[in-house]
């Protein structure tokens, strides 16, 4: 449990910390709050030869919202989306979300941009962002571009981001008021990633679904958006026998590993039970 | 007497003795980070000490090669087991009567092993130099699987055995058979089940799972070659017996080794064994004249350092149709690893599993537990918990749930129907133990009214229909464990460690001004020794305890005893801690007797000095006798104030308590969430009820864990899965139930102070409660036994297959 030998950088703007990781190619590695990296380099799964800590750029910073887009900084802790005024208006389910994470030690240093990028399929903001169609803006040597989260996940800790890229934003469309919402997420214990969770995301129109989004975590090698089970929701009363369909077609997508949290079938059927949990909640809400 | 004058209970109440609710004046330090534990320890010229292991859980080493890694600057030499051969120190003696590698010696026989020892200068270097020590292995077919071992064309594990049919305990049967022992009457036990109305006969298991200590295993070793003194500090629960150990290894003379055990950081078991870390720091700092620091990861803790449990356990009762149980037979599959490291003491191979019997008046029993060799970590410690008594406990408690079910009986009124009536102790078991005292009906009736018990089948009777009419998704169970524990090991007939009797040691000095300072053979790891130790000694000798100084672990100061385990500390040294009081009160009698000029017959004790009878004017507190011990004895009469005690049981103490689990199951997610948990315990004689409650506590939780999750898991091919906390269960305060502590009071007859220890009990007695919750909880939908641990996977599943998912 200890690491190997590396360079640690500290830059003070996104410029200077492109700079750095365009002169070191892949042995560089952006560090954020460092919760999956760490523990990776110190089982020496991970050995970058320089680490590039943006902790001290001011401008990774800050929540805002401007014209129906609601733009979080990457370095943004969740402890802070937590706190979060405009957010807890706007956007209930990231606090909602963030509150599943891990502990309060863990939220005042772990960054959305960081939970975002590095990959790691049981981290719970990816499948977030994919049902609130959000995208990441990543800043390389070339200046930005903007991914979709839905395009971003290509396989475990394998992403759209090229090794000189800093994901540097989240944008998120501002969801109408009134809408649902519920992030249901199952775990072992204070700590743990998810055995299954599922985001949701409703508005109703008198008594059936307008619009409905529904999206996966750590039941694949990466977050899932449910564009199935979200279509079959979309227009229904989410009477029982839609319901069940949308979830079947929604566990039909999932592919999720055996391990501790227990086998690949339980995992499939918690995704789904989950996703029918946060459904009837989020209904409950939207209709509030 | 003036209004001045304090009362005696205001003296009483000034010595926080027994009884008194003391706050702990460790934790003083503990709350501050000023503890001092090992890895604190900084001394000149240390270097450090890491492992190259295994990925492989059986293979043949074919080749390793140092070269690489020793030219990395401040890598100072690289062990193996060759170089071991040159000290004789390439194998140890287990406490089990087994040979154990030090260093892989030609072959591995579980995944992290211990292959090669590397010292650097400091961690990181060490870790660099680890990556790159080649080591070639030839794999070898892997078993995992105990009820496998004994197959005819089973792989041999352990080709240094070849040939050898005597094993430590008895004939060996097979190449990967380690002992058989068998205990009671087999003939009466086979009668009583062919005259028995009903039998039951399940394989209850007790997976695998490890006592992690927050602080893993650590030492520093530190040779002054000069001297030719050897100084060890490290995490001993048991220090002299390592010293012991240590001197009959290196043939360093047991004067000239200094065995210090510092603040420690919880032990559970773990700390009780001598592990290659420690044999390796040693000759490393013999061989380079410096200290030599090892400190294991929590990885390395989890998958090497001694595992508990792994015990299968074919259980069958007899019984008659009323419910009155007349026989108990039980065969243990016992998996062992890859060496035969248990920590029991030397003549017990399945340790105390003989209580087996519990609370019960079984007139016919008999058992027999075959241990076996697989490819996995050696280990089969005591994880809070008398050796296999926790095994003991869950095996018949569980059992019992099954008759009850067999007979459509309540398991509590089974229970009560045949517990050993309060006019039978001491009892006789029909496995060998004399039970020394117990009220079991008085405390489970406790129990049962302060919990609600009728109307809690009730609620259940009533979610259980609501379940079947599919009103509901949720069911709920109430786990009932009555326990009996053995523990205080042990009386010198029955205990022994390499020979050693299992006796306990205490030595009080009383200073002239009247303040203590006092020492043990026992050594704390979190239990509270400073203050509880002190307390029994401000009843006895009427001191305060805060003038008491208590201190463990330094083997050149403390009188030798055999350590902290088997919650064996108070009914052991507790017991020689109250005898060394009574030796310097009665000098403190004959000295206050002089100073009054008096016949000491004349005297009585009171609170905290002698008055003469009839007279209570005429008194001198502990204090002045103190001053006068030093200053004008007796004549005739040595001066000082001291006494020492080894005191050698005659009999071991057998705790017990009631404990109920109220227990709701969501059935579509497999999620248990435990309502109420009510803990009843009888420790006898309660020295100090707050620390008694936070023991309580802390076992609770680890009962809670290990029912409900935690687990070391190998996969079929011999891979450890999950040695971290992201997949080893500790519960947070989140997870953690909430605790209902109650207790009653049965004082043990023949300790001196009539208390019997408590620190395991809530690990023995809460294991079963939760898991009878959980099948309890499905019985009415046919369930008759899941195998633990509970989590909510297997929950699911086992829902799944009583068809309950629709």
């Amino acid at each position: 449990m200890i690491p190997g030998e590396f360079t640690y950088h500290r830059p003070s703007s996104v410029a200077e910390a492109v700079a750095i990781l365009v002169s070191h190619g892949d042995e560089a590695r952006p560090l954020s709050g460092g919760h999956s990296l760490i523990p990776m380099m110190k089982l020496r799964m991970a050995a970058p030869e320089h680490l590039v800590d943006l902790g001290g750029i001011a401008d990774l910073k800050g929540i805002s919202e401007d014209g129906g887009t609601i733009t979080i900084r990457a370095m943004t802790t969740q402890h802070e989306l937590i706190g979060s005024d405009l957010l807890a208006e706007k956007l209930p389910i990231i606090k909602e979300t963030s509150l599943l994470i891990a502990d309060p030690q863990i939220r005042y240093v772990g960054t959305l941009g960081g939970n975002v990028a590095n990959g790691d399929p049981g981290n719970d903001m990816p499948a977030l962002m994919q049902c609130l169609n959000a995208s990441y803006v990543l800043t390389g040597p070339d200046g930005d571009r903007e991914v979709a989260a839905r395009d971003f996940y290509e396989a475990a800790y394998f992403t759209a981001l090229a090794p000189e890229e800093i994901l540097t934003a989240v944008k998120i469309p501002t969801p109408p008021a009134g809408h649902g919402y519920a992030y249901e997420k199952l775990k072992r214990k204070v700590g743990d990633y998810a055995t299954a969770a599922a985001a949701v995301l409703l508005t109703m129109n008198g008594g059936s679904v307008a619009s409905a989004s529904v999206a996966l975590t750590n039941v694949a090698d990466t977050p899932l958006y449910a564009a199935d089970a979200s279509n079959i929701l979309t227009g229904s009363t989410l009477d029982d026998a839609t319901v069940a369909s949308a979830v079947a077609a929604a566990e039909a997508i999932t592919d999720p590993a055996s391990d501790g949290r227990g086998p690949a079938e339980y995992r499939t059927k918690m995704a789904g039970i989950m996703m029918q949990r946060a459904l009837a909640r989020a209904a409950d809400r939207a209709r509030s | 007497m003036n209004d001045m004058t304090p009362t005696r209970e205001q003296r009483e109440a000034a010595l926080e003795g027994m009884g008194c609710k003391r706050k702990r004046v460790e934790d003083v330090r503990f709350t501050q980070g000023k503890g001092q534990y090992v890895d604190d320890l900084k001394l000149p010229g240390m270097v450090f000490g890491d492992f190259v292991r295994s990925p492989y859980p059986h293979a043949k080493i074919t080749k390793i090669d140092a070269t690489e890694a020793l030219k990395i600057p401040g890598v100072i030499a690289v062990l193996t087991a060759e170089d071991l051969k040159g000290v004789n120190l390439a194998w140890m003696p287990t406490l089990a009567g087994d040979v154990q590698m030090v260093l892989a010696d030609g072959k591995v026989l579980y995944q992290n092993q211990e292959v090669a020892f590397v010292v650097a200068e400091d961690r990181y270097i060490a870790d660099d130099a680890i990556q790159l020590v080649d080591v070639e292995y030839e794999e070898l077919p892997v078993l995992v699987d105990p009820f496998k071992s004994m197959d005819p064309d089973a792989p041999v594990l352990r080709p240094d055995l070849d040939g050898k049919t005597e094993g430590a305990h008895g004939p060996r049967k097979h190449h990967n058979h380690i002992f058989n022992w068998e205990v009671g009457d087999k003939d009466e036990t086979a009668k009583a089940f062919a005259e028995a109305d009903v039998t039951i006969n399940e394989m209850i298991s007790y997976h695998r799972t490890h006592p992690s200590p927050l602080e893993t295993c650590q030492c520093v070793a530190s040779m002054d070659k000069v001297k030719g003194e050897l100084t060890v500090w490290g995490t001993f629960q048991a220090p002299h017996v390592i010293r012991t150990v240590a001197s009959l290894l290196s043939t360093i003379p047991e004067h000239k080794i200094h065995v210090i055990a510092p603040d420690i950081g919880g032990g559970f078991g773990n700390k009780v064994g001598a592990y290659p870390g420690y044999i390796c720091s040693i000759v490393a700092s013999i061989v380079t004249g410096v200290p030599v620091k090892w400190v294991e990861d929590r990885m390395e803790n989890l998958s090497t350092t001694s595992f508990a449990r792994d015990y299968h356990m074919t259980t069958e009762i007899a019984a008659r149709n009323d419910g009155t149980v007349t026989g108990l037979k039980v065969h243990v599959l016992a998996d062992h690893g890859g060496f035969d490291a248990c920590a029991d003491p030397s003549k017990w191979p399945a340790g105390f599993f003989n209580i087996v019997t519990g609370s019960y008046d079984f007139p016919a029993a008999h058992l027999s537990v075959d241990g076996v060799y697989t490819n996995k970590a050696p280990g089969g410690v005591a994880y809070r918990c008398s050796f296999r008594v926790t095994e003991a406990a869950y095996c018949i408690e569980r059992a019992m749930d099954i008759l009850a079910q067999k007979l459509e009986m309540d398991p509590a009124d089974l229970r009560i129907k045949n517990f050993v009536k309060a006019d039978q102790f001491p009892y006789q078991s029909a496995l060998g133990w004399e039970y020394d005292s117990g009220d079991y009906h008085t405390a489970m009736q406790k129990a049962m009214d302060t919990i609600g018990y009728r109307e809690l089948r009730a609620e259940q009777k009533a979610k259980q229909e609501a379940f079947k009419r599919g009103e509901t998704r949720e069911i709920m169970g109430i786990g009932v464990s009555f326990f009996t524990e053995i523990v205080g090991a042990g009386p010198s007939k029955n205990c022994d460690i390499l020979g050693v009797a299992m006796f306990d040691s205490a030595e009080i000095r009383v200073h002239p001004t009247g303040s203590v300072i006092s020492r043990m053979g026992t050594k704390s790891q979190g239990q509270g020794h400073e203050t509880t130790w002190a307390q029994i000694i401000a009843t006895e000798i009427g001191i305060p305890a805060d003038d008491i100084m208590v201190e463990e672990g330094n083997t050149d100061t403390a009188p030798y005893g055999l350590g902290t385990y088997g919650s064996r500390s108070t009914p052991v040294a507790g017991a020689a801690i109250a005898l060394a009081a009574r030796k310097i009160r009665n000098k403190a009698q004959m000295i206050a007797a002089h100073m009054l000029e008096v016949s000491e017959y004349d005297l009585e004790w009171d609170v905290d000095g002698f008055q003469v009878k009839g007279n209570p004017e005429a008194r001198k507190s502990m204090k002045e006798i103190a001053w006068a011990a030093y200053h004008a004895p007796p004549p005739n009469m040595e001066p000082g104030l001291e006494a020492v005690s080894y005191y050698d049981p005659p009999n071991m103490t057998y705790p017990f308590g009631a404990y109920f689990c109220v227990m709701d199951i969501d059935v579509d997610t497999g999620v248990a969430t435990t309502r109420r948990f009510y803990a009843l315990d009888d420790c006898g004689t309660r020295i100090n009820p707050m620390i008694i409650e936070g023991q309580v506590h802390g076992g609770l939780t680890e009962a809670f864990a290990i029912a409900m999750g935690q687990e070391i898991r190998y996969d079929e091919t011999g891979n450890v899965l999950g040695a971290s906390f992201m997949d080893f269960f500790i519960p947070t305060a989140v997870e953690t139930p909430h605790w209902e502590t109650d207790h009653t009071v049965t004082p043990s007859p023949h300790h001196p102070i009539g208390a019997k220890g408590v620190g395991e009990s809530p690990n023995v007695g809460g294991v079963p409660a939760f898991s009878n919750a959980v099948n309890d909880a499905f019985q009415f939908l046919g369930n008759t036994h899941i195998q633990m641990p509970h989590d909510a996977w297997r929950i699911w599943q086992a829902a799944k297959d009583l068809g309950a998912h629709g």
